[in-house]
């Protein structure tokens, strides 16, 4: 079920085994969690609120216990450690950050709690403060920072003593989109540059895509499919994960035949597609075809390349600058969205107009139904 | 483009380089009479409660004060008197004169109407200074209208204390329409015979142990809200809202409950043949013997003040606690602080101005707390302000109470002020 993402040799750092956990002794909000997360990997947790993957970063930073099963860091059993033993960096999605003390205070805290010398406190928070460029603010109040500045001292906090874990609960949720973007890339060098181990959590797919070396997609408890971006958003293993990442047509029907690697779909309305099997199993299966909008073509008459050719209906068009949205009706779904690119030897497109729409095997991935 | 730039000077400033509106008015003038309408309206808002408390607060309080150093008694009642004492050198009696003075003062005053007899208040007025002046007064000015010449004589028949020159001193002494002598009582101290401020004799001084138990017992009850009152306000606001707020109606509860129902409850439970007393004799913890008496003394005080002001204390405290989300508490521990360093260094100091405001609270109320002692305090756990009530009630020397009073609302200020100094009342959050 696990797989490990190219360039990413050593396993097991983190890893969750058989990990069950309930609120109410009725339902398991974190469904039998098994996770192996590398040394050194920026890993996303990414799903819907409720999908329990806040939950699964507690459980790793030791404020929620594990219900059944076993966390192991390094090797080592850590689900029964208290959370200031784990020696586990994190930041938190109102940043935390201490009110009553200065920004070098923060700083300064885990490594006065670990009776760190004076000298080297000093010399470890200034480096923490040049690292996020802050170095002109250790003695202002957190208070009197923006969010982003906040953001940073929050990351340099969790950072200045040296874990080799670092935990981060949806972070940039509170900052706006500019900042936001930002504050993405910053994270991103500072793993870069540290090498540490990064459990991130969001519920933004940009976010995810933009900083993971892989992304667990959590749905009911579950994960429903761990890769690197381009693999998630490429190959969508079930129709979950292709609707969540991703803008995404959906074309409901049942498998006809199946023939190696494709299979011909029979959809609600008649029409027939030939898809690549991914998630089906035998012949009379309902499916969900899954395509993504980019990977439709409007063909020109007469063209024969494409695999399914279907007649639609252009039902509305927005102007979105370096493409343009298409809402067409085909195989009696009127959602089917195709982003048709902005350039010259695009057919000009108008409401209500009848065009022949088109697309290979190869971009319809046959999914669970 | 510098021509625009011109216009534009134009518009915006006048000759003088100030500021000015599209029409030509400074631009602070117009402000002032944008903001005029806004200000009416919050004057007006805060007016009636400011003409309440100006009639109900600052004026009593203010006529409080007054009551302490003023002195009419002695310049109404006896005018010629003091005149003719001017020349009096202070060492033994006044001549002839004075003491005609004295009948002449005495006889204007029987003339007057009953009710506007200065002799009654001046006779008490000297009683505060020297006991027995009163009856001397009372005595003499029936008789005076039978006095002939010479009055020196008709005065010590009348009575010995007008032989006294520690009379005469305190006469001449408050002859005068202020006088400092209420705080020199209130203070403990008394004059001697050459007219210096001295410490009363050891037991006849009241007021300052009263003072001092008075602050003591504050200090334990404040202390002991801030004991008892941080875990519950701690588990409240940790609690569900439904939860949080079944709890409250608990902690307020004594506010809803008539102080006597509770006083009585106190006195089934803590009296010598109380519940607690009982039941530790029953189990055999104490023998018959060695009852505890918790009440009519001051445990009975701290006890009942405890539970009385203990919603002052978490009031304040949980709606503080509310606001502090859990993850301070846990980015503490997550960055290695045992339970007890991420309490001690980041929770604890975010309550303080919940601790700060309720400490306050509860020790400026139970500072001036009258009730409560008087029901269960007995002797030793009496206040000041029962002792200022029985000045008020009983002995009807206002003076004294007023003195006592304005020295118990200078130490208060002084103690915030103190406060003020050392946590910053800007600090406080009262809810």
């Amino acid at each position: 079920m696990l797989k490990t993402a190219d360039g990413v040799t050593e396993a097991g750092h983190v890893c969750f085994d058989n990990v069950q956990k309930s609120y109410d002794g009725e339902t398991l909000v974190v469904k039998n969690l098994n996770l192996d997360i590398a040394r050194g990997e920026f890993l996303t947790m990414l799903g819907p609120s409720g999908s329990g993957k806040t939950t699964c970063l507690m459980m790793l930073a030791g404020f929620e216990s594990a219900t059944f099963g076993e966390i192991r860091l390094d090797g080592q059993r850590i689900d029964n450690v208290a959370p200031h033993k784990r020696g586990i960096g994190m930041v938190f999605q109102n940043y935390a950050l201490f009110p009553h003390m200065t920004v070098a205070e923060n700083l300064a805290f885990p490594l006065r709690v670990r009776k760190m010398g004076q000298a080297d406190v000093e010399k470890r928070v200034q480096r923490a403060l040049d690292m996020v460029e802050l170095s002109e603010f250790g003695s202002r109040m957190p208070a009197q920072l923006s969010g982003g500045q906040q953001q940073r001292v929050a990351v340099a906090r969790a950072l200045v003593f040296e874990p080799q874990l670092v935990l981060m609960d949806e972070p940039l949720g509170a900052l706006d989109k500019n900042l936001r973007e930002q504050m993405q890339y910053e994270i991103k060098h500072i793993h870069e540059q540290l090498g540490v181990t990064v459990v991130y959590v969001t519920h933004d797919q940009t976010e995810a895509l933009t900083m993971s070396n892989r992304i667990a997609v959590f749905n009911d408890g579950k994960v429903q499919q761990l890769a690197s971006p381009p693999d998630l958003y490429e190959r969508p293993e079930n129709a979950f994960v292709a609707a969540f990442i991703g803008e995404n047509n959906k074309l409901m029907g049942k498998v006809e035949a199946i023939d190696g690697d494709t299979c011909k779909v029979v959809l609600d309305n008649g029409d027939k597609v030939t898809a690549l099997k991914v998630n089906v199993d035998a012949v009379g299966d309902r499916t969900t075809l899954s395509l993504r909008p980019e990977r439709v073509v409007i063909a020109p008459e007469g063209s024969a390349d494409l695999d399914n050719v279907f007649e639609a209906e252009v039902r509305e068009l927005i102007y979105l600058g370096d493409h343009i949205r298409t809402r067409v009706k085909v195989c009696g779904n009127d959602e089917f969205i195709v982003k048709v690119p902005n350039s010259s030897h695009s057919p000009d497109l108008a409401r209500g107009a009848k065009v022949r729409i088109g697309w290979i095997t190869q971009d319809c991935r046959a999914l669970d139904a | 483009m510098a021509q625009a730039d011109a216009g534009t000077e134009d518009l915006t400033r006048d000759a003088s380089g100030q500021m000015v509106t599209a029409d030509g008015v400074p631009l602070k003038q117009s402000l002032k009479r944008a903001e005029r309408r806004r200000k009416l309206v919050a004057f007006g808002l805060v007016t009636p409660l400011l003409l309440f408390l100006l009639v109900v607060f600052i004026f009593p309080i203010g006529q409080m004060m007054w009551r302490s150093v003023d002195n009419p008694q002695v310049v109404n009642a006896l005018p010629l008197t003091l005149e003719a004492l001017e020349d009096w050198d202070g060492q033994g009696l006044p001549d002839e004169e004075v003491y005609a003075a004295l009948a002449s003062d005495f006889r204007t005053d029987m003339e007057r109407a009953r009710r506007d007899q200065f002799s009654g208040p001046l006779g008490v007025r000297l009683n505060y200074e020297l006991s027995g002046a009163r009856g001397a007064v009372a005595r003499t000015v029936r008789n005076v209208p039978d006095f002939e010449a010479p009055y020196k004589e008709a005065f010590l028949d009348s009575h010995r204390l007008w032989g006294d020159v520690a009379l005469w001193k305190v006469i001449e002494r408050e002859g005068r329409p202020l006088t400092t002598a209420y705080y020199v009582a209130a203070m403990d101290r008394e004059f001697d015979a050459d007219g210096n401020i001295v410490m009363r004799d050891e037991n006849r001084q009241i007021y300052i142990n009263l003072y001092m138990r008075t602050l003591a017992l504050s200090v334990a009850i404040t202390v002991l809200t801030i004991l008892l009152g941080f875990p519950i306000a701690y588990y409240m606001s940790i609690l569900p809202m439904r939860y949080s707020n079944l709890l409250m109606i608990f902690v307020l509860l004594p506010f809803w409950t008539s102080l006597l129902v509770r006083t009585t409850a106190w006195i089934v439970l803590l009296q010598q043949q109380g519940v607690i007393n009982e039941s530790l004799v029953a189990l055999g913890i104490i023998g018959d013997d060695g009852r505890f008496s918790l009440m009519y003394n001051m445990w009975g005080t701290i006890i009942a003040m405890t539970h009385i002001l203990l919603p002052f204390m978490v009031l304040p405290l949980y709606s503080v606690m509310r606001t502090i989300p859990p993850s301070y508490v846990r980015a503490a521990k997550s960055l290695g602080a045992t339970p007890f360093t991420a309490f001690r260094k980041v929770y604890l100091p975010q309550t303080l101005p919940g601790i700060g405001a309720g400490a306050v609270l509860v020790f400026i109320i139970s500072i001036g707390y009258y009730i409560t002692p008087a029901l269960v305090g007995g002797q030793s756990g009496r206040m000041i302000s029962n002792e200022i009530a029985r000045h008020m009630q009983q002995s009807l020397n206002w003076g004294l109470a007023a003195a006592l009073g304005t020295i118990l609302l200078i130490g208060v200020l002084v103690l915030y002020w103190v406060y003020n100094r050392l946590v910053g009342a800007q600090n406080l959050k009262l809810g």
